[in-house]
């Protein structure tokens, strides 16, 4: 059992939420309720990292971070290190092609919302942060979850983006899906197993857990 | 309190045209009434501020809440407004207290339980206090929306629909809470509705609609009898609806005895106080003219007045005789034949069958 490569796919899914939960909060909601002029492309691009392959996407964001981008060099100035095959930089890839996971879900919990119920909270004299804070979110909160539990399990399993931008980096860059692959290149069958078996029942603990908390904070139920 | 006005001047060209002008004061009832797409829930939301025509001003009493030419524009959480959405629009994940607590903002935070509760009780929802929205029949939502609005204490009340998806019996019975509640709340109302009953029932004036475009505005007792608005007439039939109050009962005959600015009418009704205020409906159609007083009939109500106006109608093949009767204007709805025969003219003295009055409980 590679328990340092555990902890950093733990890590990889908590951070990767962390940084894309509010963005896609605020981001999900404006694509919910306003128009505007681009929007369909805007949602395309979003989109995009969903169809795309994932070691086309790692190949795109590795020319993006490496050190002849404008990003990989303002990065490696202040930081000392070149970002791939870093943490930061898998974490990096990893909001990235989780954006698609966190804006649907939570763009569609937004727009399930009655207009009529957005003003009303209005005319209840909520002011536009209460609105949002004690209607609106409490509402939309379903899609909110679905979109963590998605990006949760989407960053454990994820391969190909991890491989190319990340490499395979011992208590660096090496989640636990590469360290399966790892261990089954070597042979090592008893050992990958014993990781699949890890990672299969994270996966069951985190569905049990949100199917859980959904129909407690569901607001259709008492 | 004191009379704080609503005044309201819409206009624009598009996307949904708008021309209107009115004022409703403290203890009015201002029905705008007119067909679906005739832009009168874009009116209910320009009034609250979830809409801004492109030339608009709102004002109650001495606040200005839109003004498109110095660019006043106060944003709906901070107007003074209870709207009762057609939909009802309430919050599905908060109980019935909690939507109406949620309109409460205004009061300190130890309050708000007890006075929700209160308002709760007004509307005859006590017992319901700790039920979701889904948990709730139609009229009960409505009422939770009823209470959510004044929980506001707004200076103005807005009602879009207010019956609509509600059915017969229950409409019945909102229309006469919302009668009654309107008389101790000391503020303008303001209904939006297609349905002619809830004009004659709860209006005092009216504002008529016509894509967007006031085709008609002023007390209810005035609109009524122009028979110039053959749609309304076609749409309801047209008539007289004047005020009175009830003299005596005869509950052995199951009439009761109505004085009003004019005379003496019997009507049919029961479950009514003596001195209780009564609106009077007359449909045109019911009134017959005779030139003397006929003897003999089986109807109750014979009056007596003076035409004051005759209006042909050459789409329906039909006359209405405008009658003054005391300071009540009565309309009869008759043939072109019967207006030949009788050579009926304006001065001329008539006598007016009634053959049917409907009341309503009103002021």
């Amino acid at each position: 059992m590679d328990w340092a490569a555990l902890r950093i796919s733990l890590w990889l899914g908590a951070g990767t939420i962390a940084i894309l939960l509010p963005l896609g909060v605020w981001f999900g909601r404006l694509l919910a309720v306003r128009d505007f002029r681009g929007k369909l492309l805007v949602e395309a691009l979003v989109t995009v990292p969903l169809v795309l392959p994932p070691t086309v996407l790692g190949f795109y964001l590795l020319l993006t971070f490496g050190a002849r981008s404008p990003i990989g060099q303002a990065f490696q100035s202040l930081v000392g290190h070149p970002l791939p095959f870093s943490f930061q930089g898998l974490l990096l890839a990893s909001a990235i092609a989780n954006v698609p996971f966190v804006v649907q879900p939570i763009q569609r919990g937004f727009e399930a919302i009655p207009s009529d119920v957005r003003d009303a909270a209005a005319c209840c004299g909520l002011t536009p942060w209460q609105q949002f804070r004690r209607i609106e979110l409490p509402l939309a909160w379903p899609g909110v979850l679905t979109a963590a539990i998605l990006t949760f399990a989407h960053t454990l399993g994820e391969f190909g983006v991890v491989l190319m931008v990340g490499g395979n980096l011992p208590g660096q860059t090496r989640t636990l899906s590469v360290a399966i692959y790892d261990r089954m290149q070597a042979f090592d069958d008893r050992s990958a197993g014993i990781m699949a078996a890890t990672l299969l029942a994270i996966s069951v603990a985190t569905l049990m857990t949100t199917t859980a908390l959904s129909r407690r904070l569901s607001p259709s139920r008492g | 309190m004191a009379d704080r006005p609503l005044s309201v001047a819409l206009r624009q060209g598009g996307p949904i045209p708008l021309d209107v002008e009115f004022t409703c004061h403290s203890g009015e009832v201002l029905a705008i009434f007119g067909p679906s797409g005739s832009g009168k829930t874009t009116i209910l939301r320009s009034v609250a501020g979830l809409y801004k025509p492109s030339h608009a001003s709102v004002y109650s009493g001495a606040d200005t809440w839109t003004d498109t030419e110095t660019g006043t524009f106060v944003p709906p959480y901070r107007r003074a407004v209870g709207l009762v959405f057609q939909e009802y629009a309430l919050f599905p994940h908060l109980t019935a207290v909690h939507n109406v607590m949620t309109a409460l903002g205004h009061r300190p935070r130890v309050e708000r339980r007890d006075k929700a509760e209160t308002l709760l009780n007004l509307v005859h929802l006590g017992g319901q206090l700790s039920r979701r929205p889904s948990e709730l029949s139609g009229g009960e939502r409505q009422r939770v929306a009823l209470a959510r609005a004044l929980a506001r204490e707004p200076a103005v009340l807005l009602l879009d629909e207010p019956f609509a998806a509600v059915d017969r019996s229950v409409r019945r019975r909102l229309q006469n809470e919302i009668d009654s509640l309107r008389r101790t709340l000391d503020m303008p109302l303001i209904l939006v509705t297609h349905d002619f009953d809830d004009v004659v029932r709860l209006a005092t004036h009216v504002l008529m609609l016509e894509q967007g475009r006031a085709v008609a505005c002023g007390s209810i007792s005035a609109l009524m009898s122009r028979p110039d608005l053959s749609w309304l007439r076609e749409a309801v039939g047209l008539g007289s609806v004047f005020d009175a109050t009830v003299a005596k009962l005869h509950a052995d005959r199951g009439l009761v005895e109505l004085t009003f600015d004019g005379g003496i009418l019997l009507a049919p009704a029961r479950h009514v106080d003596v001195n209780a205020a009564v609106r009077v409906r007359i449909p045109a159609r019911e009134v017959v003219l005779a030139t003397s007083a006929p003897a003999g009939l089986s109807l109750h109500n014979v009056l007596s007045g003076t035409v004051t106006a005759v209006h042909t109608d050459t789409a329906f093949e039909t006359v209405v005789v405008q009658l003054a009767v005391g300071r009540v204007e009565l309309l009869a709805e008759v043939t072109r034949d019967a207006v030949g025969r009788l050579g009926i003219s304006a001065g001329q003295h008539l006598h007016a069958l009634i053959k049917s009055v409907s009341i309503e409980l009103g002021q």
